[in-house]
């Protein structure tokens, strides 16, 4: 397993990955797998010992990763790591940096280069995200990052 | 360099932003040509910037925000139809241009000529919020509450590589007006939003959700009454959010948000974007009075001066000129200045193809634009090209211009002003051609005395159930069908997208192309016979029901 950094925070290998339903029963486990359909929200009693969400990708056109993590992010508030698995694409790199992902597992015979260059392609930005973000003369456009 | 007429002015680093778009497009083209790419994840990737593959062709569909372009950028269409195309280009209901002959190897280079005046394809196709539409007579109208075209362009931005919202379950479509007169079809989008002035001097809006064509015709519900200014982009994010997380993703014909809404419902539906709004961070969303006026101040106004009397003029060269006005009657629109009018160009000539425009009559266009409109010109959601400032008193010279290039064809809003989709001409989706029996229509109605006579009726015309061409709203739609390898076509009446939105219903069992014609011809000279004096031709429909029409189009059948 490949892992890609998106951002600063370093991404952290964890021995036991399970699921929501097994969530419940397994009280030392950090680490959980999200399916596309679970709502983020049902994670809300175990935020505060969970250090990494794993959202995972059917097929790259599947958007619904990029509401789950940002719900994660905003309205849950966690501070954990989020990653996202599955098929991806380096196409979507900025997109999942800006909905809050911290990392991604590199699906097989991938190039990391075409992810780094896709996360700083765009000088700007033209809508707030949940990164932190400053305007760029007026209007909407922002630059992101700290 | 000056600031453009009615649409947003770029700078530099929107310039740069665009160039980084073309790099990222231009390397996805290579990584498709060298394998790293598999078709099925090209092919997304391509729709997001507008590039289709048509039946014979690659299609590249170019965003026109808000359906508003300048001379230079009209030049530009002419110059990408001659070098690029087969010298001409197809103007759409989404107020876009497509061109049919495009080589994939070319797009790069094309985007690039494009970027030249700050034009672009992104996001004019694929499952994502495509270009925002608003009113063609935005700015102009003397019937309009407030400009929606700075708000467009705020809807634009926003919607611009969105990075929740790029892989929806389906397209979206955001219409904008400011009139309460309904040019846009708001109710019949994604998200329909009307803007009216509030009470604080800034804009409220009224939202639609819901409303869409296609195979499954649906008329929007109003989400929210009053959606203040500042709330605007929240409220989007909510609406569009619990789209994409509850959209159906197993069957595309059902994964339009319209879909959603039945389903929910529309208390349930309001009541999830609510939930939404209540969890959200609102000051990180809020658009701000200053981003607002910041946006504004990117947007030329004209100066509108017409000393003299240019009404009476006007007035003057319509009682010399007959045919002068005939198409003042049916091809202007009254301007909010008193000394000025909207013209409206139409490109449905007696005979042509709807909506398509040659590079020569693009340039005469652009320099006409420059000479009468400021350089201004707007795609209609029809397919005409409106001149929204010309002085009434140059109205007539215009007219002469126009002339000149076949331009000149008095049918906007009557029965030649016809709406067609591509048809099996080009769409690998349809079951008929849509143009063929589009030209045999304007042909048999040309006559601008006739058109006249028989009054406001729109016709639509779709290839197949995808209803591209609107035929549920078209006051006559067709409805191209296959019947063992002939093409047919399906006749409904009475659907509308203005004000009252309704669907039309089916007239009756489909006929063959030229004896669609023929019925066509024989219902509206039955509503010539019947009708009331001022009646149109839907008035007379809502009196009578459409047995007596049943009864023409079949009675020879």
């Amino acid at each position: 397993m490949r892992l890609f950094e998106l951002g600063e925070r370093i991404a952290k290998v964890h021995e036991s990955l399970v699921t929501l339903p097994e969530l419940a029963e397994n009280t030392d486990v950090r680490a959980v797998l999200l399916d596309i359909a679970d709502d983020p929200a049902a994670l809300k009693p175990y935020l505060n010992r969970l250090e990494l969400v794993v959202l995972r990708f059917p097929i790259f056109r599947d958007g619904r990763v990029f509401t789950q993590a940002r719900e994660l992010r905003e309205y849950l508030r966690f501070s954990g790591e989020i990653r996202a698995e599955g098929h991806v694409l380096p196409d979507q790199a900025a997109f999942l940096k800006r909905c809050g992902v911290d990392s991604v597992v590199l699906p097989d015979g991938s190039d990391p280069a075409l992810w780094e260059r896709q996360l700083s392609r765009f000088p700007v930005a033209y809508q707030r995200s949940v990164l932190p973000s400053r305007p760029v003369g007026a209007g909407l456009r922002v630059e992101e990052g700290t | 360099m000056s600031v453009p007429v009615g649409h947003y002015q770029y700078d530099q680093i929107d310039r740069d932003f665009l160039d980084a778009r073309i790099a990222e497009f231009s390397e996805q083209v290579a990584r498709r040509i060298d394998g790293t790419l598999t078709e099925d994840e090209f092919k997304p990737l391509r729709l997001m910037n507008g590039l289709y593959l048509q039946l014979h062709a690659y299609m590249l569909r170019i965003a026109i925000p808000y359906g508003t372009i300048d001379s230079k950028q009209m030049r530009m269409f002419a110059y990408i139809a001659r070098r690029y195309d087969r010298d001409y280009g197809h103007f759409t209901t989404r107020q876009n241009i497509q061109f049919n002959w495009i080589k994939l190897e070319e797009t790069p280079d094309i985007l690039r000529d494009l970027a030249r005046v700050d034009m672009h394809a992104i996001q004019t196709s694929g499952n994502c919020i495509r270009n925002v539409t608003s009113d063609e007579f935005a700015g102009a109208a003397a019937d309009e509450l407030v400009d929606p075209r700075i708000h467009a362009e705020i809807l634009r931005q926003w919607s611009t590589l969105h990075p929740e919202f790029t892989f929806l379950p389906r397209k979206f479509k955001i219409a904008i007006s400011g009139s309460p007169n309904d040019r846009v079809a708001a109710r019949f989008h994604d998200i329909g939003i009307l803007a009216r002035p509030g009470d604080d001097g800034r804009t409220v809006f009224r939202i639609f959700v819901g409303g869409g064509l296609g195979r499954t015709p649906i008329i929007g519900q109003e989400i929210f009454d009053a959606v203040p200014e500042e709330r605007l982009l929240a409220t989007l994010e909510a609406i569009v959010r619990v789209y994409n997380a509850h959209g159906r993703r197993d069957n595309i014909y059902k994964a339009r948000i319209k879909i959603l809404v039945q389903a929910l419902g529309i208390d349930a539906y309001r009541e999830a974007v609510e939930a939404e709004l209540a969890q959200m961070d609102l000051e990180h969303y809020r658009l701000t009075p200053d981003m607002v006026d910041a946006i504004q101040a990117r947007f030329a106004v004209p100066t509108l001066s017409a000393p003299g009397n240019p009404a009476q003029e006007l007035a003057n060269k319509r009682r010399e000129n007959p045919e002068f006005d005939l198409w003042v009657r049916s091809n202007t629109h009254p301007h909010r200045d008193a000394g000025h009018i909207i013209a409206v160009v139409s490109l449905k000539p007696a005979g042509g193809i709807p909506g398509d425009a040659t590079s020569a009559q693009m340039d005469r266009l652009a320099d006409l634009a420059d000479e009468y409109s400021f350089g201004e010109l707007r795609i209609t959601h029809l397919q005409n090209i409106v001149l929204g400032h010309v002085r009434q008193d140059r109205l007539y010279d215009l007219w002469t211009s126009l002339k000149e290039v076949d331009l000149a064809s008095a049918n906007i809003g009557l029965i030649g002003d016809i709406v067609a989709c591509p048809g099996l001409d080009y769409c690998a989706l349809a079951n008929a051609r849509s143009i063929p029996i589009a030209q045999k229509l304007g042909a048999r109605f040309g006559d601008a005395s006739l058109q006249a006579e028989i009054g406001a009726l729109r016709i639509n015309i779709s290839g197949c159930i995808n209803a591209c061409g609107h035929h549920h709203a078209g006051h006559i739609g067709l409805l191209g069908v296959d019947k063992r390898g002939e093409e047919f076509f399906q006749i409904t009446l009475g659907g509308r997208a203005e004000n009252g939105a309704s669907i039309g219903t089916i007239l009756g069992p489909a006929l063959p192309e030229d004896d669609t014609v023929d019925a066509i011809a024989r219902l509206v000279d039955r509503y010539l016979g019947m009708r009331e004096k001022g009646e149109t031709f839907l008035d007379t429909l809502d009196r009578l029901g459409d047995a007596p029409f049943k009864e023409a189009a079949y009675e020879t059948v």
